[in-house]
Formats: structure tokens, C-alpha cells, sequence
């Protein structure tokens, strides 16, 4: 099964719009949102059923009894993540442990154990003929790259489509984006013309290159700034990477989003252009290797 | 020799795993008794650190070679210290990537990635 | 006044808000928290650069004194640690930091170094003083550069602190809004726009401090955010339009509110609004 990883770099440059319009220009049976942090995918795919949820478990977190806790302080003065609250009864900030286990380690009276902690919650959207892996990420937690691995596992368990999938990945340049780049076959990244964001597509344009896998980028509201966008065309052209269209800004998009539909279920500019991505997207990522 | 390899599960005709550190199980095959060891991957469902954890696992058995078709740089690291040579398996088969390994036909894992860096 | 400036996600316009109102703010201090990708000092191009390195603590290794008991690797919750060869390894882009292996060990064949996961810069940009966090690729956690960065703030009284917070709801977006008095969300008027709303509001909600919506981008027809806040009771400080014309100067790098009077005056205004609304 091809895999192609919608990334790009700074967020809010429209991964989600591309990849929504992907899913639906090619049918696709087999997608998932690996933005956990802020998943929105499912806004706009239109699963009919509810989702099997279940809960995501990472580090577990430090729980204090009262009863036994002499407030002697020592966990507090040794733990490092400021998650100790030292009141009348020591608790635990639940939002800044990291799970690491010293407090409970030395406390003299063992009063601190360990405690498994839903970090998140897995969805998994199965109709009989298609499947969407998603997650969220609770409030507050920072150990999302074993959920967006997670997702993709369970995206390729209930593979039903053995084709090929289609995959939404995260903003930045992190854990989770290297979470989301193993195993993909190709990374279409949906660049804006800015400085900050052809500076964040160099960051990720860099670590993909370190999976070997193929690029591909297009430019989305390319309007906005003509002369960036042909530095853009430039730089992929030096690095020889796939530039595969331009996408202008287009108002009619974002109402078709508001009404739940896709920018290709409406007849828009910005849809028109996404189709001629798509196609030349979908070529590279299914032609035969060399 | 002992070979090691990342598996699905635990059971006949078994295949070969995509991930290294969060392979649910790996087989060390014996290729003089002809036996088949299957190590349960408690590292699996770590947050992070998973490759680490799992090549520590696999190295305590003392493997003379590692198969796997990928590998983050971390855990390449653990079993490069152990001395222990790695090399890429080609499909699923595992008792293809054993064979084709003994034969000299298999290449050694070269483009080991950054790995997920802990989380 | 110290005003975090945050959203559900990215690319909403934390920084296009927090560096304008920097900028019509006489002699404040913009401070980036957002250090993966720190953005405003691509506006700002602050000068006379002063760097400050911000370390962790790593564990260092006597391999004399190791046994190989493996109590250490036992107990790292996150496996940053591995016996091989007679020989302890240490992951040191992995490990968190929390000085667990160091206290285990039976053999006090464990100590401490500092290791720089990333640094502040602080320098000037006409009267505005930019103070940038910059965490380098793959660390583990951010959190040791935002504390650092809010810990300097802290006793500021006199200047006006405009935090330019990371995109999410993570840990490290709850350690920003610590150093806060006050919260913009910042929000889009689509659909995945309100989304992100109502996480960084429940987020807010949660710390107990006080906070209010500045609606970008906005153009013609349903504003979902505007109708989230609405239905929520959250106030709106402020309407950004979308227009070509500050599209264009914002991705060219340049701070519009010192480029054109149009600009100057809507954040001007917003500023106030804020004033008003952080006063309460």
C-alpha cells in the first residue's frame, strides 16, 4: 500500500483543505489525520457512524496519598518538572509531570505511585468499505509521537484499500512529523509563500529528505505573494524536487469548507487547481519504481 | 549462528515486521538446531525510546546478525556497540530473508534513519 | 500588562498580532515562547544580539565504577539508557532530564553535565525589545527555554510584554500562559478555525485566566468563530480584515503597522481594546 504524507512545515497553510480534497477526488477507502495536537479532518469527511474510540496510554503519572504523605518535602525538592505542589496536602500538577518516577522513588514513607494516565484517545471510523484513523491528544500532554504512530497502525490495520492512503499529517518539524514520515512512500508539502513559511518548509523539506522518500510541493494562496512563490519554484527546481502547482487564494474555499464540503464539491478556482494537483500527485506517488 | 528479526506475531509462517522498535515480537532462529525463539517486545508500547529499549531486548540474546527492514539511529547505535552486523530483508517472508541471508544475497542496512527521537 | 497571544493551531496570526502590537506599544518587549519555530525575529530583525545558552542536565557515565547492575536502565521511564558490552549508553536526545538514574544508582557511578538544548537571543528593534527562544531540532522538551524566557519578564512592570505563544494546547503552551495577565486567541473564521478555538479556550478556561478573541482574516459571510465566541460569552477585542494588501507586506517579512498608517491605526485601536479588556 503507497502512502502520501500531506505535510508543511508552518501550520495553517491548508494541509487539511488538500487532504480533504484528495480523499475525495480519488475515493479514497484508507485515510487518517495525524494532527493529534488539533485533529480537523473529520470536520470535513463526513464519517456517518461514530467512531471506536479508545484511550491512548503513554507515561504514567504521579499520584500522591494523603493519608500516607508526611509532607516532608523531599519529592518536591527533587523533582525537576515543577510538578509537585507543596500545600497542607502535596499534590501533583497532573499537567506538568512527565511521569518520570523520581518522586516516587524517594519518598520515605512510599506515599507516590505510578499511575496510568490517558494521554488521549484513539478514533477509529470504520465503514464497511473505508477506513479513518484520528486521535486528540489531551490538554496539556507532549508525547504525541507515539499516538501518530499509533493512528498509522491502526490506519494500516483496517486497510481496506490496499492501494494506496492518504495521510494528514501535523504542523512543525518535530516528533510528530517524524512520526508521521516513516514508512510513507512520498510527502506532498503545501507550501505558503511568506519568509516564515518557506522558511518552515526548508526545516521540512530537510528532515524528509532524511527518509528518502519522494517530495513533492505546490503552493497554496500563491497570489498573495507572486515573488515568493517564484522563489519557492526556484529552490524545489535547485533540489530537484517535484513542484507540482500553484493554488490561488480564493474565498469561495473557505465557505465551502464552512458548509462541511470539500473545495472540489464546489466549482471554485482554488478547487480547479487542487484537481491538477491531485493528479500530478497521484501519478508520482503510484508509478512503478525505476 | 543466531539470526534476529522483527516479526508480526508469534506464530507459524509468521512475517516480517515494518517497524524494528515496535515489532511485537522478534524470532531468533537457530540455524544448527534449526530452532525457532520468539521474544515478547515489552518496549512496544513505550512512549518513547522504543528502538533503544528493543535492541537492548534482542542483544541480551546474543543474535550473531540483526535482519530488518528498517532501523531508527538509536537503536542501530545499541546493536552497532554489540558488534552485531545488520542487514536489509527484502519482502515479508521470513524464512525467504534467512534464506537469501545465509546465501550472501542480502545487502547491509545503510540508510538508517533519525529515528522518532524518543516520543 | 503582560498578554499571551495564542491559538488551537498555527498560521491564525499569533505573530502578526503579538509583533503589531509590540509595535505600536512604545518601549515594549515582544517575547517568542514559540521555540520550534520562532518567527517574530524575522520581522523584528533585532540588533546588538546577545545569546544566552539554556541547558539541561544529562547523566554522564564512569564506566570504571558501572557494574551493570542495570538499576538505571531498569528505571528510565524513557529508555534513554542501555547496557551493551560492558559498556552504559546514554541517549542524550532522548533523555528528559528528571535525574531518576543518578539517585538509583548503587554504584555512584553516575553524575550530571549540562547540555544546551537551545538559546535565548535578545536584542532591540527600534524601541522594542525582542526576546527570542530558539530550541534546536528534536529536543525533547521546550519548557526549559519558556521558563528561562518568562523568568526575566517576570518583575517587569513598567513595559508592556507581548508573549507570542507556541500553536496547540501541549505543556508547553500551559507553562506561556503562566507568565500571563492576560490571553488573546487569535482565531479564523472557518470551520477548522472554530474548532481550534474551543480547544485553546477550554485550555484557558482551565488555567483560570482571563481572556478574549481577536476574530483575522475575516471577510464576508459566517464568521464561525465569531459565532463560538458569541455563543460562549467570550469577548471580541477585535476584527482583523483579510486584504490582499496586508497579506502581501506580512509575507514579505515587514511589520505592517510600521509600514502603513491604515495598519498602524487598526492596531493601535487594538491595543486599546486590549488595554481595556486586560484592565477589567
Amino acid at each position: 500500500m503507497k502512502q502520501l504524507l500531506i505535510l508543511s512545515g508552518k501550520g495553517g497553510t491548508g494541509k487539511t483543505t488538500v487532504a480533504s480534497a484528495f480523499i475525495h477526488l480519488a475515493e479514497a477507502k484508507t485515510y487518517a489525520d495525524c494532527d493529534v495536537d488539533a485533529p480537523n479532518l473529520h470536520l470535513i469527511t463526513g464519517e456517518k457512524k461514530a467512531p471506536l474510540k479508545e484511550d491512548f496510554f503513554a507515561l504514567p503519572l504521579a499520584s500522591i496519598d494523603p493519608d500516607l504523605c508526611i509532607a516532608c518535602g523531599i519529592c518536591y525538592e527533587h523533582c525537576r518538572f515543577h510538578s509537585i505542589l507543596p500545600k497542607e496536602v502535596y499534590t501533583v500538577d497532573p499537567f506538568a509531570c512527565e511521569g518520570c518516577g523520581v518522586c516516587a522513588f524517594v519518598c520515605p514513607v512510599e506515599a507516590v505511585t505510578m499511575v496510568p494516565d490517558a494521554a488521549g484517545q484513539l478514533m477509529l471510523y470504520k465503514e464497511e468499505d473505508r477506513v479513518f484513523s484520528t486521535a486528540q491528544l489531551k490538554m496539556g500532554k507532549g508525547t504525541s509521537g507515539l499516538l501518530v504512530a499509533e493512528v498509522k497502525k491502526r490506519m494500516r490495520e483496517g486497510a481496506v484499500e490496499k492501494e494506496f492512503a492518504i495521510i494528514d499529517g501535523s504542523p512543525g518539524i518535530g516528533c510528530p512529523v517524524i512520526a508521521s514520515l516513516s514508512g510513507v512512500d512520498m510527502v506532498l508539502i503545501v507550501a505558503e509563500p511568506s519568509i516564515s513559511g518557506m522558511s518552515d518548509m526548508e526545516r521540512v523539506i530537510d528532515t524528509a529528505m532524511k527518509f528518502g522518500v519522494k517530495i513533492a510541493v505546490c503552493v497554496n494562496k500563491y497570489d498573495v505573494n507572486q515573488e515568493t512563490t517564484e522563489k519557492i519554484e526556484d529552490f524545489c527546481q535547485k533540489q530537484n524536487l517535484h513542484f507540482v502547482g500553484l493554488i490561488p487564494f480564493d474565498k469561495e474555499a473557505v465557505r465551502s469548507i464552512n458548509e462541511g464540503k470539500t473545495i472540489v464539491e464546489t466549482d471554485c478556482p482554488s478547487g480547479q487547481a487542487v484537481k491538477a494537483i491531485y493528479e500530478k500527485t497521484m501519478d508520482l506517488l503510484l508509478e512503478k519504481e525505476d | 549462528m543466531k539470526i534476529a528479526i522483527p516479526v508480526d506475531s508469534n506464530i507459524d509462517e509468521v512475517k516480517v515486521n515494518d517497524s524494528f522498535g515496535r515489532a511485537p515480537y522478534y524470532l531468533i532462529h537457530d540455524t544448527e538446531t534449526k530452532e525457532d525463539l520468539f521474544v515478547f517486545n515489552t518496549a512496544a508500547r513505550s512512549a518513547g525510546g522504543a528502538g533503544i529499549r528493543a535492541a537492548q531486548l534482542v542483544v541480551d540474546q546474543k543474535p550473531d546478525v540483526f535482519l530488518a527492514p528498517r532501523m531508527g539511529q538509536n537503536a542501530a547505535d545499541v546493536i552497532k556497540t554489540a558488534h552485531i552486523d545488520i542487514y536489509k530483508t527484502e519482502g515479508s517472508s521470513v524464512k525467504q530473508n534467512i534464506e537469501r541471508y545465509l546465501a550472501g544475497e542480502l545487502s547491509p542496512l545503510d540508510d538508517i534513519h533519525a529515528g522518532l527521537h524518543g516520543h | 500588562m503582560k498578554i499571551a497571544v495564542l491559538s488551537g493551531k498555527g498560521g491564525t496570526g499569533k505573530t502578526l498580532v503579538s509583533v503589531n502590537l509590540a509595535s505600536v506599544s512604545e518601549g515594549s518587549c515582544y517575547i517568542d515562547c514559540d521555540v520550534e519555530e520562532p518567527n517574530g525575529h524575522l520581522f523584528f530583525k533585532p540588533e546588538k544580539i546577545e545569546q544566552e545558552a539554556i541547558t539541561v542536565k544529562i547523566p554522564v557515565v564512569d564506566q570504571d565504577r558501572c557494574t551493570g547492575c542495570r538499576a538505571c536502565v531498569d528505571f528510565c521511564a524513557f529508555n534513554a539508557l542501555a547496557y551493551i558490552k560492558d559498556q552504559l549508553l546514554v541517549f542524550e536526545e532522548i533523555c528528559h532530564s528528571c535525574g531518576g538514574c543518578v539517585l538509583v544508582c548503587p554504584e555512584d557511578a553516575l553524575s550530571e553535565k549540562d547540555k544546551a538544548i537551545g538559546s535565548i537571543e535578545r536584542g532591540i528593534s527600534e524601541d522594542v525589545f525582542v526576546h527570542t527562544g530558539i530550541m534546536n531540532t528534536g529536543e525533547v522538551s521546550g519548557i526549559p527555554i519558556v521558563d528561562r524566557l518568562l523568568e526575566e519578564i517576570a518583575l517587569e512592570s513598567e513595559r508592556d510584554i507581548f508573549i507570542d505563544g507556541p500553536p496547540g494546547t501541549a505543556c508547553i503552551v500551559m507553562e506561556t500562559i503562566k507568565g500571563a495577565d492576560f490571553c488573546l486567541l487569535v482565531a479564523e473564521p472557518t470551520l477548522f478555525g472554530a474548532h481550534n478555538l474551543q480547544m485553546v479556550h477550554e485550555l484557558v478556561a482551565l488555567m483560570e485566566k482571563p481572556f478574549g478573541v481577536i476574530l483575522n482574516k475575516c471577510q464576508e459571510g459566517e464568521n464561525l468563530s465569531e459565532i463560538y465566541a458569541m455563543e460562549h460569552g467570550i469577548p471580541i477585542i477585535g476584527r482583523i480584515p483579510f486584504d490582499e494588501k496586508l497579506g502581501l507586506i506580512n509575507s514579505n517579512g515587514e511589520i505592517v503597522s510600521r509600514v502603513d498608517e491604515g495598519y498602524e491605526q487598526l492596531f493601535a485601536s487594538l491595543l486599546k481594546a486590549t488595554r481595556k479588556a486586560a484592565a477589567v
